[in-house]
């Protein structure tokens, strides 16, 4: 088997904030081979975006990856030099970007906008640009002889293909789309993610999916990886996950979300509150909520493990899950 | 071959068709909300009546500028209340009042238009880079602009005219431009720091753009209607400004002002001596005037400000 396209290990994110230290995502481990995707689930501040972020290294000023690594094509961008990122964003990994709404500057014509990476880290004609800004429409299914208009004169469906086209200009390998359909209807719901799927295959792309919403992951992933408070719970492939949750918190996630098909019962909910990442509860960061928890889930924390093939999960209730080696935590002001 | 020839030298001409096609929509836009605004048409109308007056000086009045209607009182004269010959009457310098009004019209706009625009871009210029740059070069620039700010105006005005001197029109327009850019900076900047909160700068700096064009591009555009709206209701501040010095005298001894004439009006009591009308109309062209570019300011700040829109 050969190296997969990019290979994330341990990656430890933190915020330093006025309150102390946000241990926002704290070891996360995937791996995404060419033409695959991926998606990361779970409840909003969960650690989603700040791993997808990382993974570009755009994060907030105040951000830092703390340790791991992020193998892109065999080079660590944990620790790759800022100039050598510049290489990569965008022209290897690009973002679609949460809340194609407001990602667009109103004062700007679309065609202009697409340009903007091109330009920005290609050396072509503005000329050039252009016509690869009328091809993109084209491939996102937008007429070309709408290049020249206002965000405000499109839908908010058509503005999130605007997105994903500028997402493509510089025709990167891996994709990562943040939320891409969350303030869409979901008729339009639908469609982006068929467009997604479509160009996804059609470019042989690999694609990173972002979102709270399992039903879209379940359609469009073909591993989801499921976080809670900043730690990977369990990751497998996307029908598994979702047919067979074996994680605690993955098992209070799927059920928590109706199906149109069952009985009309009221969707169990999960009781209690995401816990606070500047302080996290000690050892599983689940097992306050966890209805199956016994003491050693308060003393240590479980790594995720390998407990069937291709299949992955951070709970002592399966044998085969160890624990993590204790990183000494640095002493956090009060 | 001659397809890509075609196609080459059809592409710019039609992206030129169609950015001013799409520029004409948006001032059309304003245009059709300028109509529909009271405020903006009277605003309009009185800004347009004196612009007119102020171009067509040289047929309105009725003596070149600074021309005495006789030399036979040189230097100080009685004055001549309003007659049919000289409408608003004669100054002690011996001219024609009603004259001096039409070519004030002149220096008052041109000052007051050139010296806001100094203003703006001075100010624009230190909010753009304040609220953009943030931390301590946004603090030191704030504390500096507070400090400005604090100097009574008019006092900051006097010394810097006194400092540069003999004045002309290139220096009046400067003291008053370069003191009258705090109130901007501090508009401005408030702008930028919610602009650059949003979501499109963010996107930006993600695709890699460098600050300068994150700044130019992406902000300054968006900024641009509350700097337009803000630069129009610094002309009718400069007029006031600019009568004011001349009043007390600070102006320049080449040219006519509103602000000069009712200077000397005031000099040679001229309500005394029956003609009021010598005060009372280049008074009232001044009031009018501020006022007009206030009314036309504030329109279409609400009209080009997104969030003061009501709709």
């Amino acid at each position: 088997m050969s190296l997969p396209l990019l290979e994330v290990r341990d990656l430890v994110v933190e915020f330093a904030t006025r309150r102390g230290t946000v241990h926002a995502v704290g070891g996360a481990s995937f791996e995404l081979e060419e033409g695959e995707s991926l998606g990361l689930a779970g409840e909003s501040g969960c650690g989603k975006t700040t791993t997808a972020l990382s993974l570009m290294r755009l994060l907030p000023q105040n951000g830092r990856i703390v340790s791991g690594s992020i193998r892109f094509q065999g080079r660590d961008l944990a620790t790759a030099a800022e100039a050598s990122l510049r290489r990569v964003r965008w022209r290897q990994i690009s973002i679609v970007f949460q809340g194609a709404m407001n990602s667009l500057n109103p004062v700007h014509r679309i065609g202009k906008q697409i340009m903007e990476p091109i330009l920005q880290h290609e050396h072509v004609e503005p000329k050039e640009a252009r016509a690869r800004a009328t091809e993109l429409l084209e491939l996102v299914g937008l007429p070309a002889r709408r290049i020249d208009e206002f965000p405000h004169e499109f839908s908010g469906g058509m503005r999130q293909r605007v997105m994903i086209a500028m997402a493509l200009a510089c025709r990167p390998k891996l994709v990562i789309a943040d939320e891409p359909v969350t303030a869409l209807d979901v008729m339009i719901q639908a469609q982006i993610l068929d467009l997604l799927e479509r160009l996804q295959r059609e470019l042989g792309l690999s694609m990173i999916f972002i979102s709270h919403d399992l039903s879209v992951l379940a359609e469009t992933c073909d591993h989801v990886a499921i976080m809670y408070a900043g730690k990977m719970m369990e990751l497998g492939r996307t029908v598994d996950v979702f047919t067979d949750p074996k994680h605690p918190y993955t098992q209070g996630l799927v059920g928590a979300f109706p199906d149109v098909r069952g009985p009309r019962v009221m969707p169990a909910s999960i009781p209690g509150l995401v816990p606070s990442l500047i302080s996290p509860p000690s050892g599983c960061v689940f097992h306050p909520r966890c209805k199956f928890a016994f003491d050693r889930c308060a003393r240590a924390e479980p790594a995720l493990s390998e407990i069937s093939g291709d299949r992955r999960t951070a709970c002592f209730l399966y044998p085969e899950v160890t624990e993590v080696p204790q990183r000494p935590l640095e002493a956090t002001t009060p | 071959m001659a397809t890509i020839d075609v196609a080459r030298r059809r592409a710019p001409a039609s992206l030129l068709a169609a950015s001013l096609a799409v520029t004409a929509r948006r001032l059309g836009e304003v245009w059709a909300e300028i109509r529909r605004s009271p405020t903006a048409l009277v605003g309009l109308g009185i800004l347009i009546f004196f612009v007119a007056i102020a171009l067509f000086a040289p047929l309105l009045a009725h003596y070149p500028p600074l021309a005495r209607v006789s030399e036979s009182c040189n230097p100080i004269c009685p004055g001549s209340p309003p007659s049919s010959q000289f409408p608003l009457g004669t100054s002690s310098r011996n001219a024609d009042i009603y004259s001096e009004v039409i070519w004030g019209t002149q220096i008052s706009l041109f000052v007051g238009i050139l010296s806001a625009i100094v203003a703006s871009v001075v100010g624009t210029t230190v909010g753009l880079i304040s609220g953009f740059a943030g931390g301590w070069i946004d603090e030191v620039v704030m504390r500096f602009n507070d400090i400005v700010l604090s100097i009574p105006w008019l006092v900051l005005m006097i010394i810097v005219a006194a400092l540069i001197g003999t004045i002309d029109v290139a220096g009046l327009i400067l003291v008053i431009g370069l003191t009258g850019w705090s109130l901007t900076a501090r508009v401005i900047r408030a702008q930028v720091l919610s602009v650059k909160e949003r979501m499109f700068v963010e996107r930006a700096r993600m695709i890699g753009s460098s600050n300068l064009h994150l700044l130019w591009r992406h902000i300054f555009p968006n900024a641009f209607p509350l700097i337009f709206a803000n630069t129009i209701l610094t002309v009718a501040v400069s007029i006031l400004s600019e009568s004011v010095l001349a009043f007390l005298g600070l102006s320049t001894p080449d040219h006519v002002s509103w602000g000069k004439i009712i200077s000397e009006a005031y000099e040679n009591h001229a309500i005394l001596n029956g003609n009021a009308l010598w005060i009372v109309v280049p008074g009232l062209c001044i009031v009018v005037l501020v006022f007009g570019f206030y009314l036309f300011g504030y329109a279409l700040d609400e009209i080009l400000n997104p969030r003061l829109r009501r709709r």
